[in-house]
């Protein structure tokens, strides 16, 4: 690992000096008339260009479904819908690895020599980290990209870059909400990942439950290099908490999932995050060991029954075998994907200007705006002063082979005001 | 008390672990004198090749006696193919080697087998043990079992063979083995063989609890590293002792350092091996190596 890590930031620093010479930004396009002088390099009256950087290769590799969702919702609008307001979309994707130095090649490539309109979607905190800077300095629109980190919404220097998902600390508040009207004196114990990731949704649980009656009696957390949480495990079933938050990425999320129906003794009410709720995670550690286990979603799970004769849900399955042949639509990235792709095309299609500008100034004023996919209830809103595009979730439990919803969505933006800094 | 007991036996529990790769590692530095960087990686590949036939539906056993078979002929040719072209070069350029195929193979397992990961069906018993508030997994017991028969194994082999003779004559000197009518290219490549064999039993071992990846083991390489240099390495009783002492003094610093916690348990096998290296450089169970000048 030590090895990839040294070649990776060589890599980098062959990029900057090689960056380095050119220097200021050259004039791309401009717009006439009304959005006179504001950014159309990657746009036309015909065709718009995005580039996605997501990691096709390496341990991250599964996101890579993402893309493929994405690439079948624009097929399916160009060549049945005329594309985003007349302009067929071409969809650039480029394979980061998961590694950030990369991401930043691949984000000046793009940019640079592929002329896209925009980055639509950057995957992961930390290939977006390293390269907000640079679209911000190029003011190049890096739109809803695919991580929950908070930042994305509470930072204010950067205004060309925002999120889409639940941020990690709105779902820590859906689980709070949650335990103060099911548990109001819950002993909670918590594992959580040393990382950003970790740090943000527990931060925001523990923000969320002061003045409440629940209070954490143990927090263990564990590194990505920890071959086993067995101990932390050991560790937190001795706290006699009666519910247990897992912040965990998929591997460690089985381990503990496993941990706690092995450990008899210790029954709690087990959360799991969002990001280890996949089907994928769950199912090596049985079926049978995981009933009643609580998470929280956003969008149609293709594998929930409840959606049979839903008419989004009969429309991405039905174009998805048509334009992404081969595929599993039950796969949850590609549900995510086709999400994404229509918040695109409805951001879009409200700009005023089709340009950079209007883009950015359109994906700062959303208002209420129904999304295909997403759940009854879940919608984007934006302000000025609020970079969360997606705020509500609703609360699902494990039963038999699958998820199922259950209470209301909750908005986390009523139930708790606005997230800041 | 029951509560310091219990974390022990977590300890040994998670050193047994890091014994058994520990045992793959002094078994290829006893026979061709590097350290294989790589060792984890084959045992991680090893492991998806026994997943792979219980999942085609072959019985668990047999399954693993297949994968034994095939983790050392695959050893073998890895000697052949990959270290054969650089034998003789310094001990270096063979270590850069290793590091070059950790990273190929663990790329490979993911384009094979994806990185998402999957379950290992558990050779033991569900369960645990109880006695006097401290309860010990039947894994745990399991892997400690077949730890202790490896290293056994191990021991006879390095100590009462002609092979293990052969082997020690070829690590030490090559050139002098090869003189006395050693086959110095058949014993470096049973050298690969058995120490990709090992490392297959001890990725077995752990991929019920740790869940199958292709990151399975670099966690637990590290450790072994740290368990290696503890014990010696050339002492497949030191790889064990070491592995548990590792896993013991992790556990606890873990639980009971304040300062340490969850976040600075991964720092105490480097200082193990850091102060071994300093104090003891063969480890608590190695011969020193002496050279007349």
């Amino acid at each position: 690992m030590r090895v990839s890590v040294i070649g990776c930031t060589a890599m980098l620093l062959a990029a900057v000096a090689a960056c380095g010479g050119r220097g200021g930004t050259e004039p791309g396009a401009t717009a006439s008339g009304p959005c006179q002088g504001q950014q159309t390099t990657g746009i036309t009256d015909k065709t718009i260009k995005l580039g996605g950087i997501y990691p096709l290769s390496g341990p991250a590799s599964a996101y890579g479904d993402i893309p493929k969702g994405i690439k079948a919702y624009f097929d399916y609008i160009n060549a049945e819908k005329n594309g985003i307001g007349g302009r067929k979309v071409e969809f650039v994707v480029r394979d980061d690895g998961y590694q950030p130095p990369k991401a930043v090649e691949e984000a000046r490539r793009l940019v640079e020599q592929e002329q896209v309109f925009a980055l639509f979607q950057t995957l992961g905190t930390p290939s977006t980290t390293a390269t907000w800077d640079y679209t911000n300095q190029r003011k190049v629109p890096q739109i809803f990209v695919a991580t929950g980190a908070s930042k994305w919404g509470t930072d204010t220097k950067h205004p060309w870059t925002i999120g889409w998902q639940p941020n990690y600390i709105s779902e820590a508040r859906v689980y709070a909400q949650y335990l103060k009207k099911e548990k109001p004196t819950a002993k909670v114990a918590v594992l959580y990942q040393n990382d950003d990731f970790g740090k943000d949704l527990f931060g925001g649980f523990k923000r969320a439950i002061e003045g409440s009656g629940i209070t954490v009696v143990g927090e263990q957390s564990y590194e990505v290099t920890d071959p086993s949480i067995d101990p932390q495990m050991r560790n937190l079933a001795g706290s006699k908490a009666d519910v247990f938050l897992n912040i965990t990425t998929p591997k460690f999320g089985s381990q503990a999932l496993a941990a706690d129906a092995k450990n008899t003794a210790w029954n709690p009410l087990h959360i799991i995050n969002n990001v280890s709720s996949s089907i994928t995670v769950l199912k090596p550690v049985g079926f049978e060991n995981v009933q009643g286990v609580v998470s929280s979603t956003y969008y149609k799970d293709p594998r929930d029954a409840t959606w049979n004769d839903d008419a989004e849900m009969k429309l991405y399955k039905a174009k998805m075998a048509q334009y992404a042949p081969g595929t599993d639509p039950n796969v949850p990235f590609f549900t995510f994907g086709w999400a994404v792709a229509d918040s695109f095309n409805k951001t879009m299609s409200a700009a005023k200007c089709p340009t950079r500008e209007g883009l950015r100034d359109s994906m700062r004023s959303l208002s209420n705006v129904q999304i295909n996919m997403l759940l009854p209830g879940v919608t984007m809103t934006t302000a000025a002063d609020d970079g969360f595009p997606i705020e509500s979730m609703q609360l699902m439990k494990f039963k038999g082979e699958g998820w199922e919803l259950f209470g209301n969505v909750i908005d986390t933006r009523k139930e708790f005001g606005p997230l800041t800094g | 008390m029951a509560g310091f007991l219990q974390q022990v036996v977590e300890g040994l529990g998670a050193g047994a672990i890091y014994a058994g790769l520990a045992l793959a590692l002094v078994l290829i530095y006893q026979f061709t004198g590097i350290v294989n960087f790589a060792q984890g990686e084959l045992a991680m590949f090893s492991t998806y090749l026994a997943w792979q036939l219980t999942a085609a539906g072959l019985p668990f056993w047999l399954a693993l006696v297949v994968t034994l078979v095939v983790s050392f002929a695959g050893g073998m040719l890895i000697e052949r193919v990959i270290i054969r072209p650089v034998e003789g070069a310094p001990e270096l350029t063979v270590v850069i080697v290793t590091v070059g195929l950790f990273i190929f193979v663990n790329a490979a397992a993911g384009w094979i087998w994806s990185f998402t990961i999957k379950d290992f069906p558990n050779p033991f018993p569900e369960g645990a043990f109880r006695a006097g508030g401290v309860s010990v997994g039947y894994s745990t017991l399991g892997i400690l079992g077949v730890v202790a028969v490896v290293m056994g194994l191990l021991y006879l082999l390095f100590q009462h063979t002609k092979i293990g003779l052969g082997m020690r004559a070829v690590a030490s000197s090559p050139q002098s083995a090869r003189l006395v009518g050693i086959r110095v290219g058949w014993t470096l490549a049973l050298g690969w063989g058995l120490a990709a064999t090992v490392g297959a039993v001890s990725g077995v071992l752990v991929a019920p609890l740790l869940f199958l990846d292709p990151n399975l083991m670099g966690g637990v390489l590290i450790y072994a590293f740290a368990a290696a240099t503890l014990g010696g390495f050339d002492s497949p009783l030191g790889a064990v002792v070491g592995g548990l002492v590792v896993g013991v003094a992790e556990t606890l610093a873990g639980a009971y350092v304040g300062f340490i916690g969850s976040d600075l348990k991964i720092g105490v096998p480097l200082v193990i091996i850091l102060g071994v290296l300093l104090l003891r450089p063969q480890g608590l169970f190695g011969r020193a190596v002496v050279e007349r000048v």
